[in-house]
């Protein structure tokens, strides 16, 4: 396949960027996308130009690094999967292919295709996380039973991997999905129950602080979403910041 | 130097109690005084760092990611073992110890293996009290599988994502302690070197990735919990930014590298589909509980698969060669990654391998299917006879266990593996090889220590399946936090260490020069040109079978693309800037000195031993043939070029356990 790249380059932030056109050649159907940025960073490398810089790093769809726009699309067309799973088949001979970074007030961009997501790390910093010190001296983890359901559910939400796709994709760059995936996490299991006030009380200011938007549940968060997080989350999230304000 | 392992005195299963009871504490208000450098915030990296702040020390942690949640501990699938015998099905901690030093192939250490299998119930109960929502029965309690190389069910998991959520849940403890300040958090940070200060580690060099700022860090003891090199290899199933770079640097500051040709290449990855290939894909070893593993017994269905003419479903069962259950009945197709992966080389270089390349065998879930559908219709009243809806239901049990590795599995082949049998090539996923450390994890160099993938102390020459969160996850929560304070003790008054010195002059100077020499060196070839030559030598020639001649040759080869890279590598960019091929050149330089060293253990070598196989020594029946003069850890010291390294000897002594030849029959 031979294809056209429109790719968003900006040498740091404070750069203005702008969309560069390449050409790539001899496009394999079998190469994952980042393989294809690959062969047209190997050349623009042997041409003595600077490659494309993009975060990626397991490249199976679970670290969460990799981040970008794909035609419009965040992690590209197609569905549950990241960008460094998605292959090339899913394009064609031809095609023009538009690449640009995550866009969010909260996201700046660092290089080209890389963004700042330490914003949603001091999300977590705030509450995502239960109180218990690292001694080994719990109860006996078959202590407390956990209904099946909840335990999955609970699993369910605990595999967001960060990546940021939901604030990228949401017309207000609301970062409930993301902050509404741990919440439920530990609301589901018994565990999580006696902070549970001050966690989603926590989370949500340092998520306003940090100028991600509102959510006005139009769920484009969720159609994206690579792990397939589900929009429960967020209404479950509003039903504990309920709860939380209420009592405090 | 001699080494001294430290192992506490006294019988096995006391000697963690005693030593704890006697090593020196840090009373809290003094821990206060006292700052720790933990390097990566992986399983061991993040656990530690976070159990160090919860205790009371000034922590700084570094990772090069932009989080510590995104280190590659992530990407573990199948599970953590752990001697919890919630199944009653005879688990104890000795089983766990004697399966884990047999899986090793007698080459580890029994008091550390001991005490991981001790420390190993602590894990579970840790991880269930932060949240991790581990797989559950219906009756609300912990559910178990099977892992190789044992005969109990004793691996905890979360679906295939168990070391996503242990990460996680060590992240957590993490962020805990960076809100209350307690850890002080780098990311896109990359160590370059260690910093020694009257012959102890008081603190790093490391590079801010976004801005290429040299910085200088100090602290009273430095902890390593940087992984493994199996990207030394160029294609394996690590993450494209690991790297031995952190524990490389130690080497050279003084810490003994020890057994770095043991290297586990695992069973059950995605084969290599063509040159543009930048990294493979594991498929869990927990597929092996319901996952049977064939090839064809005749050639001709051999031919006719490679060409499309006939379909592996379509192939009678008299005609397959289940070759794990025909030559290793009593564990069959749950044998250790070692003993499958060379059996799967066995087959594939006797021309039965099922794809174009001739280096892929099946991976077929076609009896579980019906084995679990059957009893869900028996379950359900449904009629048992009716073979489309008893698959469909067991399709169902399968999808619930291990439903995201099907679909990364589609996405990546292209091919539905409820349809087709998967096809699987062993790919290099681990190195029981690393920085050689004591009792305590102190390397060589007094306060500096490795844990978790970068020390070498557990695994001995073959690493059991689930067994790496369970070591990384030991070392950081329950073993070095303790260890460390009887060399922090001495520590108390010495106050804090001031980076404005000779020593950190000099180890600035050493990585300034470093980089000025690669960005300007005006080459013509670029990073991964090199990587890609070094990845193949050592695949070839270092690979699942070596020889005395090939690791020659390899020595040679490497040596000289080392020099080459010198000469003739091109990095674009600037040093003051993100620069991912500045960043990446780094790291190749030193895989390109680790895999001579690599080679050459690996010739010193001269038996066989867990994933270590030198095809001179085999059995007649083509198993690995150890040596009982050969029982001792290789413990290399730096000595300038990798030719020059010196071999020191830990001998291995076994007490508790009977060495005995390894049969999985």
């Amino acid at each position: 396949m031979n294809l056209t790249l429109k790719i968003w380059r900006q040498k740091n932030a404070n750069d203005k960027g702008k969309i560069v056109d390449y050409k790539v050649n001899d496009v394999s159907p079998d190469m994952s996308f980042l393989e294809m940025l690959d062969v047209l960073n190997q050349d623009l490398i042997d041409k003595g130009e600077e490659p494309v810089a993009f975060d990626h790093d397991c490249r199976e769809g679970i670290c969460g690094s990799c981040s970008m726009y794909v035609n419009g699309q965040a992690h590209g067309p197609d569905s549950m999967v990241t960008v460094c799973q998605l292959h090339m088949r899913s394009f064609n001979d031809g095609d023009t292919i538009y690449i640009e970074p995550w866009r969010a007030t909260a996201f700046p961009v660092i290089k080209d295709l890389i963004v700042d997501r330490s914003a949603f790390d001091r999300i977590q910093h705030a509450g995502g996380f239960i109180s218990v010190n690292t001694s080994g001296n719990t109860q006996d983890a078959n202590a407390i039973p956990i209904e099946k359901e909840n335990a999955d559910r609970a699993f369910d939400a605990a595999t967001c991997i960060g990546c940021g796709a939901c604030v990228a994709s949401c017309k207000n760059s609301s970062a409930m999905l993301f902050v509404s995936a741990k919440v439920s996490q530990f609301a589901l299991l018994p565990q999580g129950q006696v902070e549970a006030t001050d966690r989603v009380l926590n989370m949500v200011k340092q998520m306003d602080e940090e100028g991600f938007g509102n959510c006005t549940n139009t769920g484009a968060c969720e159609v994206e979403c690579p792990k397939g997080i589900s929009l429960e989350n967020i209404a479950r999230m509003n039903r504990e910041y309920l709860k939380a304000s209420l009592k405090g | 130097m001699a080494l001294d392992s430290k192992i506490p005195k006294g019988p096995l299963a006391d000697k963690w109690t005693n030593h704890k009871n006697n090593i020196n504490l840090v009373n809290p208000a003094n821990k206060r005084l006292i700052d720790v450098i933990v390097v990566g915030t992986g399983l061991a990296g993040g656990s530690a760092a976070a159990t160090l702040a919860e205790l009371g020390y000034n922590v700084k942690a570094f990772c090069f990611q932009d989080s510590p949640r995104r280190a590659h501990s992530i990407a573990a699938q199948g599970g953590i073992n752990a001697a919890k015998n919630y199944q009653g099905d005879g688990d104890s901690t000795y089983r766990l110890f004697y399966d884990t030093v047999k899986g090793g192939d007698y080459r580890s250490r029994e008091a550390n293996v001991h005490r991981l299998a001790e420390v190993s119930t602590n894990i579970i109960d840790q991880c269930v009290a932060q949240g991790v929502p581990f797989a559950r029965d219906y009756g609300g309690l912990l559910d178990n599988r099977s892992f190789g190389g044992v005969l109990v069910s004793r691996t905890f998991y979360a679906k295939g994502q168990t070391g996503q959520q242990l990460l996680l849940g060590a992240y957590s403890a993490m962020n805990r302690q960076i809100g209350r300040g307690k850890i002080k958090m780098y990311t896109r940070h990359e160590m370059l070197d260690v910093v020694i200060v009257d012959g102890k580690a008081r603190g790093i060099i490391a590079r801010n990735l976004v801005t290429g700022e040299i910085e200088r860090h100090s602290a009273h003891a430095v902890v390593l919990g940087t992984g493994g090199y199996g990207n030394a290899f160029y294609l394996s199933t690590y993450a494209m930014g690991s790297n031995v770079t952190a524990a490389w640097k130690a080497h050279k500051r003084g810490a003994y590298f020890a057994n770095p040709c043991y290297t586990q290449i695992h069973p059950t990855c995605i084969p290599v589909s063509g040159d543009h290939q930048s990294k493979l894909t594991l498929m869990s070893e927990s597929l092996r509980n319901d996952g049977r593993i064939w090839v064809p017994k005749h050639k001709k269905d051999v031919e006719a698969i490679r060409e499309g003419r006939l379909k592996p479903t379509q192939l009678a069962e008299e005609d397959r060669d289940y070759y794990l259950e025909r030559r290793y009945p009593a564990f069959g197709n749950l044998v250790p990654r070692d003993v499958a992966s060379r059996a799967a080389k066995e087959r594939c270089d006797a021309g039965y391998g099922v794809n174009k390349t001739g280096e892929a065998v099946y991976l077929d879930f076609a009896s579980a299917f019906m084995r679990y559908g059957k009893e869900q219709a028996h379950v359900k009243g449904l009629d048992e006879n009716d073979e489309a809806l008893v698959k469909k239901l067991g399709q169902e049990i399968v999808r619930n266990k291990y439903g995201n590795l099907f679909q990364m599995y589609e996405k990546i082949v292209d091919q539905n593996p409820y349809e087709t049998p998967m096809m699987i090539y062993p790919a290099v996923h681990y190195t029981m090889g690393g920085i050689w450390v004591d009792y305590n994890l102190m390397t060589s160099v007094p306060g500096l220590y490795a844990i978790g993938e970068a020390n070498f102390s557990d695994h001995g020459a073959n690493r059991l399946g689930a067994s790496a969160l369970m070591q990384g996850l030991a070392d950081g929560y329950f073993v070095l936090p303790y260890t460390i304070g009887d060399y922090l003790a001495d520590d108390i008054r010495t106050g804090p260490i001031s980076t404005d010195s000779k020593e950190f002059d000099e180890a600035e100077k050493n990585v300034t020069e470093v980089i000025n020499k690669l960005i300007n060196n005006n080459g013509t070839k670029s990073v991964d040109h090199f990587h890609k030559r070094l990845g193949k030598i050592m695949w070839n020639k270092c690979g699942m079978a070596r020889n005395e001649k090939d690791l020659k040759e390899a020595i040679a080869e490497i040596a000289e693309l080392r020099a080459e890279f010198w000469k003739d590598v091109k990095i674009p960019g600037e040093a003051n800037e993100y620069n991912e091929e500045l960043a990446k050149a780094g790291r190749v330089a030193d895989f390109l000195e680790l895999g001579e060293l690599f080679a050459k253990d690996a010739l010193v070598r001269e038996e066989s031993a867990g994933g270590h196989f030198r095809e001179e020594y085999q059995t007649p029946e083509g198993e690995a043939m150890r040596r009982k003069e050969f029982q001792f850890v290789s413990a290399w010291e730096y000595k300038g070029e990798p030719k020059d390294a010196v071999l020191h000897k830990e001998d291995l002594v076994y007490e508790n356990i009977e060495v005995k030849e390894r049969s999985y029959k």
